[in-house]
């Protein structure tokens, strides 16, 4: 109970971290954007409002941007009871309001969890899944996501997926602004060591941004996995049910899930793209190996 | 002379909040145990309401088992006549166990595993079901957590004299404890 709530209160503070230096990497990009078109002041401040106005926009509807992106449509209690019973009985379970219920047309097999709190939060899975799992497994996968709701991963998670959109989308943007307004930049002003200096600043920030988020991206999903499938043992007292759910997911030939795409990978239960070895995916991977999930719930 | 009065008053300060600290986490504490029966009530009478609709649904097919029915109904009236958690509880089980049976005597009717109304009847019983044991859960590890708070020493000196005693777990049968297996 008690280590819950540490989770609780260090995922909002990361929250509001990850905002606040969200806003500054944004002002610094609309600074440089603006200096390579000769107004500083002008793209720092731009940049700030918009980081401001697009920080608040991730936390209050993020997760209806990626319920949109992920092509999740709500479900009613008529066309899934059993879907609908599992999600309130493992949120009877864990303590916390009934999260609403998503599900993808999709036949590949997964499932996340969104939202910024527990009024606001949400389970998607995918109509393959729905049809694959048995009651005990799909009751294992509920409650990994369960856990991430109570946790409060759902809230910095669907913000890192948000911000990391934007943020590779402004540095691609700055990095066509050096490629043509640079060059007119150096006639217009005959260059000097200031502008050389930004062009180098801007150029790192540019590249190095995307791969900064991905660290981010890295770093709290593969231990929110283990963190979450622990929790779920807590919640349904029976670790062979996710475990046998992890082994037909990773035994799943067709894992593409069609809407899903980079920033949000980390969401799901489970990678959702095609299946690709060697270290390099291994380092760079959104989420634990799957084998090392199953083996640990075995253990338990 | 001062300090020993500046002394004495800190003690006296300290001891008089960790008194009022241990008070209000035992408040909060019972609240939730409170919080968490309510939820397994809710679950029971809503399993309560569903019973008569599949007794009725059930009779016309069941010619035979009309003993099983009788006592479906009986495990029905005693949750609505138990008044501690213990009783709630072993009249829970009671239910649980014949509506199992019951179940497991539907298999033979194919007529009957057809209905449609039965099909929906059972998905929402074996849904409430589950919630039952899901809100049991919950609810015995809020109990455990308060009725350990107010043992451990020396908070068992002071929670007799706030009023605080041991809440009742609501316990499974042993049938079910032992019905958990592993298999692969």
């Amino acid at each position: 109970m008690r280590i819950m709530f540490d989770e609780v209160r260090s995922n909002k503070l990361k929250s509001w971290v990850l905002m606040f230096f969200f806003i500054i990497l944004i002002g610094i990009l609309g600074a440089l954007i603006g200096a390579v078109y000769d107004s500083l002041i002008i793209g720092l401040s731009l940049a700030v409002a918009f980081g401001l106005i697009y920080s608040m926009t991730s936390l209050y509807s993020g997760d209806r941007m990626i319920l949109k992106m992920s092509g999740a449509r709500p479900v009613t209690k008529q066309e899934f009871p059993y879907l609908f019973h599992t999600i309130e009985g493992l949120a009877i379970s864990a303590g916390i309001p009934c999260p609403k219920a998503y599900v993808i047309d999709d036949s590949a097999l997964n499932a996340f969890a969104t939202g910024r709190d527990f009024e606001h939060a949400s389970i998607t899975v995918t109509t393959g899944l729905l049809k694959t799992m048995n009651r005990q497994e799909l009751e294992g996968v509920v409650a990994h996501e369960m856990s991430h709701i109570k946790n409060y991963d759902i809230r910095f998670m669907m913000l890192v997926t948000v911000m990391i959109g934007i943020v590779t989308l402004l540095s691609d943007f700055l990095l066509r602004s050096f490629l043509w307004g640079g060059g007119r930049h150096r006639r217009s002003s005959g260059g000097g060591s200031v502008g050389i200096v930004l062009i180098v600043l801007g150029l790192m920030l540019a590249i190095l941004s995307p791969f900064i988020g991905k660290m981010i991206q890295l770093a709290i999903s593969r231990k929110r996995e283990y963190m979450a499938d622990a929790n779920a043992v807590v919640l349904t007292r029976y670790p062979p049910g996710l475990a046998s759910a992890l082994k037909k997911i990773a035994g799943d030939p067709d894992p593409l899930v069609d809407k899903a795409n980079k920033a949000s990978a980390h969401l799901f239960i489970s990678t959702p793209f095609r299946k690709k070895t060697g270290i390099m995916s291994k380092l760079f991977s959104t989420h634990p190996p799957i084998e090392d999930r199953i083996n640990r719930l075995e253990e338990m | 002379m001062n300090m020993f009065l500046i002394g004495g008053l800190a003690v006296v300060a300290v001891f008089a909040l960790s008194i009022v600290l241990l008070y209000n986490g035992l408040i909060r504490l019972r609240n939730q145990v409170k919080n968490s029966w309510a939820q397994i009530d809710v679950q029971l009478k809503r399993r309560n309401d569903l019973i008569p609709n599949l007794v009725e649904t059930v009779k016309g097919y069941m010619k035979h088992e009309k003993e099983l029915l009788e006592n479906v109904t009986k495990a029905r009236s005693a949750i609505l006549s138990a008044e501690t958690v213990e009783d709630k509880a072993d009249a829970s089980n009671m239910l649980s166990s014949t509506l199992k049976s019951l179940f497991a005597v539907s298999e033979n009717y194919p007529d009957l595993k057809a209905n449609q109304n039965f099909m929906q009847l059972q998905e929402e019983i074996t849904g409430t079901e589950n919630k039952i044991a899901y809100a049991r859960q919950h609810y015995n590890d809020i109990v455990m957590v308060f009725n350990t708070k107010i043992e451990v020493f020396p908070n068992n000196i002071f929670a007799g004299m706030l009023n605080f005693s041991q809440e009742a777990l609501f316990k499974a049968t042993e049938e079910e404890k032992k019905n958990v297996q592993v298999k692969f």
